[in-house]
């Protein structure tokens, strides 16, 4: 069968695809798209991660009709993703969806001048500021979970710019990693979020989030 | 024929921009961003024009003979370009580590539930899959042995008959792979003498790396008829060696590269694919690319040993341990793969970091026909910890000592003699790492209740409290409990092995700047490697820019990525291979500019800094792209530890390691134990690294591989029923510790210097694994008050509702 569906902004077909064929396999192999990984191919360690029109899910478990018409990000277009986010007027933008919580978010500026001992090595390659964030705090050791983490990380950014320790946990408890002992990665979405909502100056306000102090 | 290289491949790294970056700093991996943006090519994601994809036929059995093989219905499936059974085999037929006993493919008998019979090369996966399916093998089973007694019962059936290994004649039966034992001092007259003797019996369950990345790689034929494999390892020529012989190729024409490597924590030091793809695209003439699924991964690689290990300690009124005797039985499973290396490891590291001057000490790994067991991190050390520690913790309780305590009186230092006889000649803070991680901060009380909401007192967040969001308790049958641990592992290879490294180092001029060009063998497989090279290059020539090569086997051994040994070793070499070309480099400066300043013929000390040769006193004599000119400096040369020698057969006395590496652990848990359900709060850890090159990644290790330890605290089992069969090969039986499941863990790092080291730097990778597992469960069982003498420690075993 043929399969039509928007790829990081792209329109893209897959023409010969057999009916069993994941997302995953489609994109990877059909379309050069590697970024996404193949870890378990059961759903279960979220290295796969992409989002189908805004929701994360696992590229291994969508069957690869299932995505006629529709739109698929994956780390590969995931600095564009965050950029249009970010361009975006505030009042549309998905960015603007559960307001921050009132509690103050677990990276301030102070901690965030920490991670920038080093310069960035690649200037020139524009990062999303989770991407960014995993590099500077070392949460990238093999690195085959790091583009599903990034996905996950991304959406829940995106949707809670203040998240405790506890809702990061909860947010990436789909994703296994077997290097870290996860807590750099922990660090790394800390000083994301820390960063993207320096960058728009945002100030705290009144929101959904947890009310409770800092579980782990 | 094809030959052109595959479109995606290995990528050089180079990191130019940054002008610090030496040794001792934070310095950023270079493929950091490839890796962030999806384009870092790893070995799941090569591909080449007109590439088939191959795939393995495995055993449903974990005993049989094979009566037939009959592959006709297999090759008449449309798209199925090769079918191969060991009869297809062009040459040699076996390969192994150090005991070449493992078939390449099944030939008359399997040994063990998933054992490769055969292999298929298709265009595309899923249609080699239907064929290899389609294969019919008539099998006839075995009675297996599968634990100690029926493996050495007299008419046990034998596992590898006509064994002609060097271990064979040492073996009071052939089902024992290697057997060694360490006697020191006289245990009996120790035994006479103490206050206190307590005995116990342990179990290790067996332990999966359970590395992201699967088991992948891409064969292609060559012009010259040899072949081009792009694989992830952790040891691109020891693959090659056994690679060759099999393909009847000389070793020349097995070019390997690496290619991107998602962990690997042991399991890819022996063959997985490797043989398979290269045979298939030799067949067929086409590049042949293997990627296994996570189910065919738990098969494809060897596992940590399941071990049961007596322990006697003995001591007296103060707690000074007078003696210990100790039996440590690992499975080995149907293959020897390095099981004789970790028994040597088990036996010398068998009573852990302590001064114990009686010891009667034996290890010895099975043949069985369980999963094949091999290297994982700790190799042999991480089973013994656990028992040991857990004795520790039992004499101090019938000493009514506090546990660190005791540890402490009795911590090895610098000047020890290990139960080997070994001394210790480098500093070993054993009782400093316990004072350091026991004086950290505890964790708050309750962590658990909140503020609350609406003031109406204290809340819960159920998300902090065993089972999580299960929302199992509120707090109710919660108890806390904290326990210490410490370990001690060796570094790089032991018993006289000749462990060296390799490395080539470049200096040129790119673009007006001087570039160093570093190229090892050494496999990336996460652990950072790539970063401390370049640390290394920048500091020893002064340089910024660094670009660092493809590994591959165009250039000499660097050894394997395991033993916690790489910067050490590969480290070493890329420092020696810098001293050397910055020699060189300085007399080409005087040669050039020796008229300019007498600096250059004073005898001074000169140095390369910024780019420059500078005076000790910072005058500069010349620009390091002056003196190159066109010219490039190379320079490849070859690092070696110091010798070390075999363990004696009958005593186990000599100096068998180079080096050793210390970790501590506090662990603080919460038990609900109405339902035997584990968090962990908290996972202290201090360890002494020596030097750390890199410190954000030094504590990316030690967190790593103290996560790993927990795993096998609270749920990481490959489980094998008695006939041998795998139970959980996949993610959803196979647990592996979640975000959720890892607590905060706080890092101590100690830097005392061993001077037999470069840079004065320890191996760090492995020892956190080590102590990471007794600390868990010396908290559990100070929470709950039972004995727990297995891991993975299960809600069953907490409830009662299992006894152990």
């Amino acid at each position: 069968m043929r399969v039509t569906f928007t790829v990081n902004g792209r329109r893209h077909e897959a023409d010969d695809v057999w009916e069993g064929e994941s997302l995953l396999y489609v994109l990877r192999e059909r379309m050069g798209l590697p970024g996404s990984k193949n870890a378990c191919e059961q759903g279960e360690c979220g290295s796969c991660t992409v989002r189908l029109d805004g929701e994360s899910v696992c590229a291994c478990l969508v069957a690869a009709g299932q995505v006629e018409g529709r739109d698929v990000v994956t780390v590969e277009g995931l600095a564009d993703y965050a950029r249009q986010r970010t361009d975006a007027p505030a009042s549309t933008s998905a960015a603007s969806s559960p307001a921050s919580a009132p509690v103050p978010a677990s990276t301030s500026a102070a901690d965030e001048q920490r991670w920038q001992a080093m310069p960035s090595p690649d200037a020139d390659v524009r990062l999303s500021p989770v991407q960014q964030a995993f590099i500077d705090a070392g949460a990238v050791q093999c690195g085959f979970c790091t583009p599903g983490l990034l996905v996950a990380a991304d959406e829940l950014i995106e949707h809670n710019a203040r998240p405790s320790d506890a809702d990061i946990r909860e947010a990436l408890s789909g994703n296994l990693c077997r290097c870290t002992g996860y807590e750099k990665i922990l660090d790394a979405v800390r000083l994301a979020a820390a960063r993207t909502d320096h960058a728009e100056g945002s100030a705290p306000g009144p929101g959904a989030g947890p009310t409770q102090g800092e579980v782990v | 024929m094809a030959g052109a290289n595959p479109t995606r491949v290995p990528t050089a790294l180079t990191q130019g921009s940054a002008t610090k970056g030496g040794i001792g700093e934070s310095t950023l991996r270079p493929d950091g961003t490839l890796k962030v943006t999806g384009e870092f090519a790893y070995a799941s994601d090569l591909w080449h024009e007109d590439m088939l994809w191959g795939c393995t036929l495995r055993s449903p059995y974990s005993h049989a003979e094979i009566r037939s093989v009959d592959v006709s219905e297999a090759l008449k499936l449309p798209g199925v370009y090769s079918v191969m059974t060991h009869d297809d085999l062009p040459a040699k037929t076996h390969f192994g580590l150090e005991i070449q006993d493992q078939p390449v493919l099944a030939k008359d008998r399997v040994r063990y539930h998933g054992e490769a019979v055969a292999i298929v090369a298709a265009d595309h996966p899923e249609t080699a899959r239907r064929a290899a399916a389609k294969i019919r093998v008539d099998y006839a089973e075995l009675p297996p042995v599968h634990d100690e007694e029926s493996a050495t019962a007299p008419d046990a059936p034998v596992l590898h008959p006509g064994r002609d290994d060097h271990h064979a004649p040492h073996v009071t039966h052939p089902n024992i792979v290697h057997r060694q034992p360490i006697v020191r001092g006289d245990v009996a007259a120790a035994k006479a003498k103490a206050d206190v003797v307590v005995r116990g019996d342990y179990e290790v369950g067996m332990q999966d790396q359970a590395f992201l990345g699967p088991e992948s790689g891409l064969a292609v034929p060559a012009e010259d008829g040899g072949v081009d494999l792009y694989i992830a390892t952790q040891w691109l020529h020891v693959d090659r060696d056994q690679l060759a012989p099999v393909l009847g190729l000389p070793q020349d024409k097995v070019r390997l590269t690496l290619s991107g490597v998602g962990g690997a924590f042991g399991a890819r030091e022996d063959l997985s694919m490797q043989a398979h793809a290269c045979l298939l695209a030799m067949a067929t003439g086409k590049p042949v690319k293997i990627v296994y699924n996570r189910y065919e991964s738990f098969f494809g690689h060897v596992h940590r040993h399941p071990a049961k290990l007596t322990y006697e300690h003995g001591a007296d009124s103060d707690g000074k341990l007078l003696y210990v005797k100790c039996r440590i039985l690992l499975d080995g499973g149907a293959y020897a793969s390095s099981s004789p290396a970790v028994v040597g490891n088990a036996a010398s590291l068998g009573v852990g970091p302590y001064d114990v001057d009686n010891v009667d000490v034996e290890a010895l790994a099975l043949y069985t026909n369980n999963p094949p067991c091999g290297a994982m991190r700790g190799f042999g050390a991480v089973q013994a910890c656990f028992a040991y520690e857990a004795q520790m913790d039992r004499l101090a309780a019938e000493l009514g000592m506090d546990p660190v305590e005791l540890r402490q009186r009795n911590a090895m230092s610098q000047g020890s003699l290990l139960p080997t006889g070994q001394q210790v000649d480098a500093p070993a803070p054993v009782a400093e790492i316990l004072r350091r991680v026991k004086a950290m901060p505890m964790p708050p009380e309750r962590q658990w209740e909140t503020s609350g909401a609406a003031g109406s007192g204290t809340g819960v967040d159920v998300r902090a409290l065993p089972g999580g969001l299960s929302n199992t308790t509120h707090g109710e049958g919660v108890v806390r409990g904290v326990g210490y641990a410490v370990g001690i592992k060796n570094v790089g290879f032991s018993e006289g092995f000749d462990d060296y490294s390799t490395a080539r180092v470049r200096l040129e001029v790119m673009g007006g700047e001087p570039v160093a060009v570093v190229h090892t063998a050494m496999a990336e497989v996460g652990q950072g490697g790539v970063t401390v090279h370049a640390q290394i290059a920048r500091t020893e020539l002064g340089v910024s820019g660094v670009s660092i090569l493809p590994a591959d086997t165009q250039v000499g051994s660097a050894g394997s990525t395991s033993a916690s040994r790489q910067t050490y070793m590969t480290g070493g070499a890329v420092k020696q291979a810098c001293e050397a070309v910055r020699e060189r480099v300085l007399r080409l400066g005087r040669e050039k500019f020796a008229d300019g300043h007498p600096a250059w013929a004073s005898g001074g000390e000169l140095l390369l800094e910024g780019g420059k040769i500078v005076t000790e006193g910072g005058e500069v004599l010349a620009a390091l792209a002056d003196v190159l000119g066109d010219e490039a400096v190379e320079e490849e040369l070859e690092f070696r530890h110091r010798p070390t020698e075999p363990f004696d057969l009958k005593t186990g006395q000599g100096f068998g390691h180079v080096q050793y590496s210390f970790a501590a652990h506090r662990a603080v848990v919460e038990v609900d134990t109405e339902l035997g359900l584990v968090k962990v709060v908290e996972l202290a850890c201090a360890q002494d690294v020596g030097k750390a090159i890199n410190p954000l990644s030094t504590i990316g290790q030690i967190q790593g591989g103290t996560t790993q330890g927990l795993g096998l605290a609270v749920m990481e089992e490959i489980l094998v029923d008695p006939g041998g069969k795998v139970r959980n090969p996949s993610f959803t039986d196979y647990l592996i510790p979640t975000i959720l499941d890892t607590p905060t863990i706080p890092v101590d790092v100690l830097e005392l210097a061993d001077a037999h080291a470069p840079y004065g730097l320890r191996g760090v990778g492995e020892a956190p694994t080590l102590s990471s597992t007794p600390a868990v469960v010396a908290a559990i069982r100070d929470a709950t008050g039972l004995a727990l003498n297995r891991v993975p420690v299960r809600p069953e075993h907490l409830t009662d509702t299992q006894a152990i």
